[in-house]
């Protein structure tokens, strides 16, 4: 028995081994990103919070503050949309905290931890369906706006690329949620945490008012929140104005939130899992 | 090798708590192994470490089908099935859709991946719920479809963590049958319980393990005898005779004084077999009609009892 020939994936050969395990390492993810894509279909409020949140999202912040802030809905539509999209994925990437602490606690983690499968195809798997998620939102969230009458000067360049960027913003900040979520571990934690985090950070922001409208320390805040940046750089590519500068700073700041929350992510799910 | 498990000196340490302290024990093929203890025993960490979930393991060696569970990982996984005391099965995906995820992370095709989910949604008598959000199941539906996850790959080795935790007698007794039939099929099956019941039903060797420890181990008829042999059991049909019936079978069951408990049940340890006849025949002539009257092999509560000083159903205040 002693003499069957096994992989041993503790010492890889890092040729040979990388050919054959990549594509399984893939196509195990993309299965479970099915099921979590299943699993959203499937469940009423996961699909109200892809597919409603971001118009009542839009719909809330346009027809209440849009006459105070811009003196009519119409400006305002055009200032908010880019930040409210923003926000609308910053919401759906702090779902996926929510939904790995949930997977953690119900125990289905240690069943496809029991499957010959790479032990990162789980989490990678609840990303990529989460990536889909967020791109949902943000077309829901878009299609919504132009409904309302906005426009992209910027064309379908501008809106692919603002889509694009709050995305890649979306799955940077996914790994703060998944971070959370292998310390706080109560799917409802997770959720409050995330909210206390999530608020200050959209709402101070640009996302909402000028930054020219709020006092100087508050300023000071928005001006280095990234979400700002994220915002500024949408804004730019949906409806005209800079563009190099806040894009180049949303991928730099997405860079470092990889840098600093995915490393961390993946030893406390290593740690945990 | 004849264990398809094997675990030598097996420890496991968190934070402060020993949870599992030099665990020995061996599992043939095709049979069922017991593990039996109290809640916080070491049952589910010795389950853990072997199903690759834990590790690694502070001290000791495991194999599972002659492959370390610490170094190569993957072959055990390859081989085994696992079903979890909480019942691990998605409860936003359908029954179905359990069945088949499991089975594509195995690597079976589209095709067949569907076609086994099939197979065992009807072995599992779950025809009818198939489609349904397992969040709509029984628990015994739910319990019946984690053990037909478990087995969409056709493991060699099926652990089962205390997989009747919970159900009705009914349900349970449906999850017991399924695990005979497996056996009876060649696979080997390490089962943790708590009950005595369970492990005396389905067990062909048990390991009862109390504070990590393997406090004794055996089949079950064994393990009874290392307790003590048989017992004679008499119950007066009326309450008041019971003193009579003492003094009439005391010198049967001599040296050892009958215990007579609160529900008006005399037990005395029996010598050999006789006992019983001579009783019956006493009890007669002295016209003390009885309601039972028997030998039996003391219980797995007996032994527990014997083993540790206390019940199974008393887990000491630590909980590991």
């Amino acid at each position: 028995m002693t003499t069957v020939m096994t992989p041993r994936p503790t010492a890889p050969t890092p040729v040979a081994s990388r050919r054959v395990r990549v594509p399984a390492v893939l196509r195990h993810s993309a299965t479970l990103a099915w099921r979590g894509l299943t699993k959203t279909v499937h469940s009423t409020e996961a699909l109200l919070d892809v597919t409603l949140q971001p118009v009542i999202f839009l719909l809330l912040f346009v027809y209440v503050f849009g006459g105070a802030i811009s003196g009519d809905t119409g400006t305002y539509l055009q200032y908010a949309l880019p930040g409210v999209l923003v926000q609308t994925v910053i919401f759906a990437s702090a779902g996926t905290g929510t939904g790995l602490a949930d997977d953690l606690k119900t125990g289905i983690f240690d069943r496809f931890r029991s499957l010959p499968i790479s032990r990162t195809a789980p989490l990678l798997g609840a990303i990529g369906a989460d990536l889909v998620r967020y791109v949902t939102s943000g077309v829901i969230m878009l299609a919504f706006g132009f409904l309302l009458g906005f426009r992209a000067s910027g064309g379908v360049l501008g809106v692919l690329g603002a889509l694009g960027l709050v995305t890649v913003f979306a799955c940077a900040l996914c790994w703060v949620f998944t971070a959370l979520a292998m310390v706080v571990r109560e799917p409802r934690s997770v959720q409050g945490i995330g909210a206390l985090v999530i608020l200050p950070l959209t709402f101070g922001s640009n996302v909402f008012v000028p930054t020219a409208t709020l006092p100087g320390w508050l300023q000071a805040f928005v001006e280095v929140n990234p979400v700002s940046k994220v915002a500024d750089a949408a804004r730019g590519l949906l409806t005209g104005g800079a563009v190099a500068a806040p894009t180049t700073a949303a991928l730099l700041a997405s860079a470092v939130v990889v840098t600093v929350f995915g490393p961390l992510a993946v030893t406390l799910y290593r740690k945990r899992t | 090798m004849n264990s398809v498990i094997q675990v030598e000196g097996l420890g496991k340490t968190f934070g402060a708590t020993r949870a599992v302290d030099g665990v020995d024990l061996a599992v043939r093929r095709g049979t069922v192994l017991g593990l039996l203890g109290p809640n916080g025993s070491g049952k589910t960490t010795t389950v853990r470490v072997l199903a690759t979930l834990l590790r690694p393991a502070d001290t000791g060696h495991a194999r599972v089908l002659g492959h370390d569970v610490v170094a190569e990982p993957a072959a055990v996984r390859a081989r085994i099935g696992l079903t979890g005391q909480y019942a691990a099965v998605d409860e936003a995906l359908s029954g179905t859709d359990n069945l088949v995820l499991v089975a594509r992370l195995l690597d079976l095709p589209h095709r067949e991946a569907r076609r086994r989910a099939a197979e065992l949604v009807e072995r599992f008598g779950l025809t009818d719920a198939a489609g349904r959000r397992v969040r709509t199941y029984s628990g015994g539906m739910r319990r019946r479809l984690d053990l037909a996850v478990s087995l969409v790959g056709r493991p060699d080795v099926l652990f089962l963590d205390e997989p009747t935790t919970g159900l009705d007698p009914r349900h349970r007794n449906e999850v017991w049958d399924e695990v005979r039939a497996l056996a009876t099929d060649g696979t080997t099956v390490l089962l943790t319980t708590q009950y005595l019941e369970e492990a005396e039903q389905l067990a062909d060797d048990l390991v009862v393990l109390d504070h990590g420890r393997v406090i004794a181990a055996g089949t079950p008829a064994a393990l009874k005898a290392e307790v003590g042999g048989q017992r004679l059991h008499v119950r007066p049909l009326r309450p008041a005779d019971l003193p009579a019936v003492v003094a009439s079978v005391a010198d049967l069951v001599f040296p050892d004084a009958p215990a007579v408990d609160a529900t008006g049940e005399l037990t005395a340890a029996a010598p050999e077999p006789g006992v019983l006849l001579r009783a019956a025949e006493r009890l007669d002539a002295a016209a003390l009609p009885v309601a039972e009257l028997g030998l039996r092999l003391p219980s797995l509560d007996d032994v527990f009892l014997t083993l540790t000083g206390r019940p199974a159903d008393a887990p000491e205040e630590e909980a590991a």
